[in-house]
């Protein structure tokens, strides 16, 4: 067809390329975008180097970026990769940011803000070469469920760690009393319920539980789950940065307090 | 003027209107095998039956075993006020069910009964639950299994397509022209049989609920092809439609609002319709309401916007919004009122016509051979006012009939017809004469004027002075209509295409004027000031026009067929038994309305 | 009354430019009524595509402000009335002319998709839970604002590769319909080119029926993609179990 004539500053008429962050949008479409640069930036940055600062733990309480507690086993006969060659201290970042990072919500996140894809709807790109998910690297997004079975079994390892902060003994940690009330614990308890109800809310278990039956009504129990996760799944975006942002919280609590900047607060009803 | 160029294009049958109506024919006479086209004048799935939302109706028993097809055609002659053709009312009553069975078949999703079958609503004039619906979208579930059906089966589709004449061989059909909307160029069809579904003719008047479409294009086009049109005077204004802000006034509240225990009142909190059909009380028939409301309003005792109140913010919000799901959405986006907590303001709206062509009530066949029509546009089945839910399932029905009827002519044709050039040079000549035309006047101001004259003179209640004024100014406008310029190119040009439509709607207003002015008695949804009584003399007769040899509307009162004494019986049968049904409807709905 | 100021596209596809129009503002306006008003009043061949008027039928898409919006749902009283409201055809599709754009490609690509395909003898039982999901995807008025926005065929112009938001949810309606039997799963990878979504949502945003797009079709077809062919284990275990 003819080639579009445009008035100066507008879109062109035609689908194909605008140019990045071309658009005639007048409302603040880029305070979205915006935010979500700082705050996937700041907390994804963090749990990075959270990770690799070395064993958050204070008493009884264990960063979940170090659970489950044996994979810090091998470190006690001073071996700091698995024979593979594996950095222990990777397997649980590898966990939470293969779940995260092919999760369905935190893709529409990162596409947007960093990779501008589009920025906002509506709004011009840049690249030209797109080919969505259909190649690789992007083809691993396929292998979400498989993350999601590995973050469960770790979801598993942090209730269980929560149960250790509330009663110690239970992890062979009796030293710090058998029963300890502190505020870590509840922080540890809001973590993992965050961190659950995030889990229970993926798109990848919505669909195993239930939502590839065609007839529903067909295996009610399945229905249930399915329902059940549909409560969860649309507010998956908000249980995504909840849990996000407590789990770096939890992790910057427990370090602190690991480096003995706030034993008054524990002394309240912990097992000081 | 140089020499026009258009395109041709042969098919078996054609079929014009991509309604429920236009699809259900097509899709029944491309199963035969024959070669079918399919015109639309907006794209594919947009037509008015989109806008349909209560339900179908379908005597299936699925919610009240008692339900018959014997009480459906009751209640459909009942609300018609005996001005049916008794022959389509019966045909409708026994096949409806089927119909929309076969659409489920299709794969359209209608709501459930706890046991897995359909689920059916209670409507205005229907003795029993009989509505099988999809929330309050079910006419957008029925056009969009249609169009995918129809699609697959290889229906050749003509998008945004208007046609504006009909070609004859003789007596008999022979092809259609037309232009395409978006560029203009114009189109020839050569059809051995074309079925008209054209739906509607709101568009005649100011306050309506239909979309620009309903111009009474097939109306028009059967009267000037030579086929009559059928109890034009009958035109139903809907009882419920939006009264504020003035940019939807008009817009069609659906009745299942009421259906699921809206309850009307004016300004002094009074129950109207306790005055008016104390028994029925809002699920009375749709012309009886638009009258009650009408009369409050004209009494002072409307709201502040010129309506009554509509209210079902007395019950539970989450069922409001889970059963009438689209009005929630319309009310609160378009004039900012919850529904769940606020009452709705409605005032009568121009919905439906009855009228329509006559036609064979087994083929769908006009009195021109080859000429079919079926759906709003064909006349007889709703007598003098529809049932709510009767209109989805007479498209089903007369869909179905007028291709078959349409495949059987075809088949027994034993002369192609011809076309003739000298009619397609004219129908060229009217398409381009707006624009080489010099003046003022546009299709815009004469059609605004046209509706506010139908909208006083011809409108919910009628006298033989208003009638005069109408006919009158119908005369004028039609000159002015004849001086209308178009500005600018072929290509999308609403203000060209509007030139020819206006000739459709005028030809529309005059038939029902003239048959409102020649029915002097008050029947159904036609209501005189001045006759306001039956009179079993009027009961006796249809209202018939047709063209002239001179060029003129003729009106005649022509008697209708008898009944045949089965069919007597059976309404004799439906009658003992309607008292006790009655109550029993008032206490389901009673019952419902405490939900 | 105020009176506000547009900026229509006026033009074809050989080109185009802004025409501003001013237009008396009433209650309860709609962008609609006011491309109404131009017609009426200052340019009879302002071409718009309108039926119903009542956010049901989806004809009256276009780009308000650089929204993908519908016309007849946009009230005035929602935009800033001291800027000019710009009002443009819809860009992922090629322009007849003013506001109305080409969207045959829609037209052609539900073609592609094989229809319904009842389970042989059924009794055509179905419980409400059943038929839920599909009734959602079954409210599209296919007002094609979710292709308009979607920045694969609106960007990228992968019309050819990828059949957009629209026909995946129409899949998606069939592909859960309790009692449908046709397998499309293949074509919604291959030919309607699911890979190409990256999930963005804008598609969910612009949707006037509030349909969950992405979250309720898109995602489950692409773990019902998975399924077949980017889950080894599962693949086992559906062997073993002789479950399909």
């Amino acid at each position: 067809m003819a080639e579009v004539r445009n008035a100066p500053g507008t879109q062109p008429l035609t689908p194909g390329k605008a140019g990045l962050g071309v658009t005639q949008r007048q409302d603040p479409w880029w305070a979205e975008w915006l935010g979500t640069v700082v705050g996937l930036g700041i907390l994804g940055v963090y749990a990075f180097v959270a990770a690799e600062m070395g064993k958050g733990q204070w008493g009884p309480y264990l960063s979940p970026f170090y659970s489950p507690e044996f994979l810090q086993l091998p470190k006690l006969f001073h071996v700091a990769t698995l024979p593979a060659g594996i950095p222990i201290a990777l397997i649980p970042l590898v966990v939470i940011l293969g779940f995260r990072g092919t999760c369905y919500y935190y893709r529409k996140a990162y596409y947007r803000a960093f990779f501008a894809d589009p920025a906002g709807c509506a709004v011009g790109e840049a690249r030209t070469d797109y080919a969505g998910e259909t190649r690789w690297p992007w083809l691993i997004q396929n292998a979400h469920r498989y993350f999601m079975y590995l973050a469960t079994i770790a979801l598993i390892f942090l209730w269980f760690d929560t149960v250790v902060a509330f009663f110690p003994g239970v992890g062979g940690h009796s030293e710090f009393g058998s029963v300890n009330f502190g505020l870590g614990s509840f922080v540890m308890l809001l973590n993992v319920i965050l961190l659950s109800g995030y889990t229970f809310g993926c798109h990848s278990l919505r669909h195993l539980i239930g939502g590839k039956n065609d007839c529903m009504s067909c295996e009610p129990s399945r229905l249930a789950g399915w329902k059940a996760a549909s409560k969860f799944n649309a507010k998956h975006m908000q249980w995504a940065w909840a849990s996000l942002f407590w789990v770096c919280a939890t992790d910057l609590y427990i370090r602190l307090g690991g480096l003995g900047y706030l034993q008054h607060v524990e002394k309240w009803g912990g097992w000081h | 003027m140089a020499t026009v160029d258009y395109e041709t294009h042969e098919h078996d049958v054609l079929v014009i209107g991509s309604g429920g109506a236009g699809l259900r024919a097509a899709i029944e006479a491309s199963a035969s095998g024959l070669s079918v086209g399919l015109v639309c004048k907006s794209l594919l799935g947009k037509a008015h039956t989109v806008m349909a939302e209560g339900g179908v109706a379908a005597a299936m028993g699925t919610c009240d075993q008692d339900d018959s097809w014997q009480t459906h055609f009751y209640d459909t002659m009942n609300g018609g006020k005996m001005m049916n053709s008794w022959r389509m009312a019966q045909l409708h009553a026994q096949q409806a069910a089927d119909r929309v069975r076969e659409l489920q078949e299709w794969g359209a999703l209608f709501d459930r009964t706890p046991s897995g079958d359909f689920l059916q609503r209670d409507f205005g004039g229907h003795q029993f639950r009989r509505l099988c619906h999809v929330g309050d979208r079910t006419g957008l579930e029925m056009i969009r299994t249609l169009q995918d059906k129809g699609v697959h089966l290889g229906i050749e589709v003509y998008m945004e397509c208007a046609i504006t004449r009909l070609l004859k061989d003789g007596d008999q059909i022979a092809g259609a022209f037309g232009y395409f909307r978006p560029d203009g160029r114009f189109i020839v069809f050569r059809a051995k049989a074309i079925i008209l579904a054209c739906g509607g003719i709101g568009r005649s008047y100011k306050v309506t609920s239909n979309s620009w479409e309903c111009t009474g294009d097939g109306h028009a086009l059967a009267y000037e092809a030579g086929a009559e049109l059928l109890d034009m005077e009958f035109v139903q204004f809907h009882p419920t439609g939006m009264v504020w802000p003035p940019g939807v006034e008009g817009l069609l509240v659906t009745e299942a609002v009421r259906g699921e225990g809206g309850k009307l009142t004016n300004n002094k909190g009074e129950r109207i319709m306790s005055k008016y059909d104390p028994d029925r009380m809002e699920l009375s028939t749709r012309d009886v309401v638009a009258r009650a409301i009408y009369t409050e309003v004209k009494e002072g005792r409307g709201t502040p916007h010129g309506g009554c109140y509509l209210d079902v913010s007395y019950k539970n919000p989450a069922t409001v919004i889970r059963k009438l799901p689209s009005m929630y959405h319309q009310f609160k986006e378009l004039a900012n009122v919850d529904i769940t907590k606020q009452a709705m303001e409605v005032g009568p709206t121009t919905h439906y016509v009855m009228g329509g062509v006559r036609v064979n009530p087994d083929t769908q066949q006009s009195r021109v051979p080859g000429l079919f029509a079926a759906g709003e546009c064909a006349g007889g089945m709703h007598g003098g006012n529809r049932l709510g839910g009767n209109s989805l399932s007479d498209l089903l029905v007369f869909g179905r009939l007028a291709g078959i009827g349409a495949v059987d002519f075809v088949k027994g044709l034993k002369k192609q017809p011809s076309l003739d050039q000298a009619q397609v040079d004219d129908a060229v000549v009217e398409m381009t004469a707006p624009f080489e035309r010099e003046g003022a006047e546009t299709a815009y101001d004469v059609h605004a004027d046209l509706q506010v004259s139908m909208q006083h003179n011809v409108g919910i209640f009628r006298t033989e002075a208003d009638l005069a004024v109408g006919i009158e100014n119908i005369g004028k406008l039609n000159e002015r209509a004849k001086k209308v310029v178009a500005k600018g190119g072929r290509a999308f040009n609403p203000g060209w295409h509007l030139t020819r439509e206006l000739k459709n709607m005028l030809i529309v207003s005059e038939s029902i004027a003239l048959s409102a002015q020649q029915r002097k008695e008050s029947r159904a949804s036609h209501s005189r000031l001045d006759y306001t009584e039956f009179d079993p003399e009027w009961a006796k007769v249809n209202s018939v026009v047709h063209k002239g040899p001179d060029g003129k509307m003729v009106i005649e009162a022509v008697a209708k067929d008898p009944m045949p004494e089965e069919l007597t019986k059976i309404l004799a049968e439906q009658k003992e038994l309607q008292p006790q049904r009655e109550l029993n409807k008032k206490e389901r709905l009673a019952k419902a309305a405490k939900e | 009354m105020p009176e506000v100021n547009f900026k229509v596209f006026r033009g074809n596809s050989e080109g185009g430019e802004e025409v501003d129009y001013k237009v008396e503002v009433t209650e309860g306006m709609v962008v609609l009524d006011a491309m109404f008003q131009i017609q009426q009043t200052k340019a009879p061949d302002l071409a718009i595509r309108w039926n119903c008027k009542a956010a049901k039928c989806g004809s009256c898409s276009a780009e308000i402000n650089g929204k993908p919006s519908l016309m007849c749902k946009t009230r005035l009283d929602t935009l800033d009335p001291s800027k000019p409201v710009t009002v443009r055809p819809m860009r992922a599709f090629p322009i007849i002319k003013d506001l109305v754009t080409d969207v045959s490609f829609n037209y052609r690509v539900n073609k592609t998709i094989p229809p319904f395909k009842p389970k042989p003898g059924t009794d055509w039982k179905m419980l409400q839970e059943d038929v839920d999901r599909a009734q959602e995807f079954r409210k599209c008025i296919e007002c094609f604002l979710c292709q308009d926005t979607c920045h694969v065929l609106r960007d990228h112009a992968k019309h050819e590769q990828f059949g957009g938001p629209r026909w995946l949810i129409r899949a998606a309606s069939l592909e859960m319909h309790p009692l449908d039997v046709e397998d499309r799963i293949p074509m919604i990878r291959e030919k309607l080119g699911i890979g190409f979504c990256n999930i963005t949502k804008c598609c969910t945003e612009v949707c006037p029926e509030e349909i969950h797009i992405t979250d309720n079709a898109i995602i489950p077809l692409k773990e019902r993609v998975v399924d077949r062919y980017y889950d080894p284990i599962g693949k086992l275990i559906r062997i073993f179990t002789g479950n399909k």
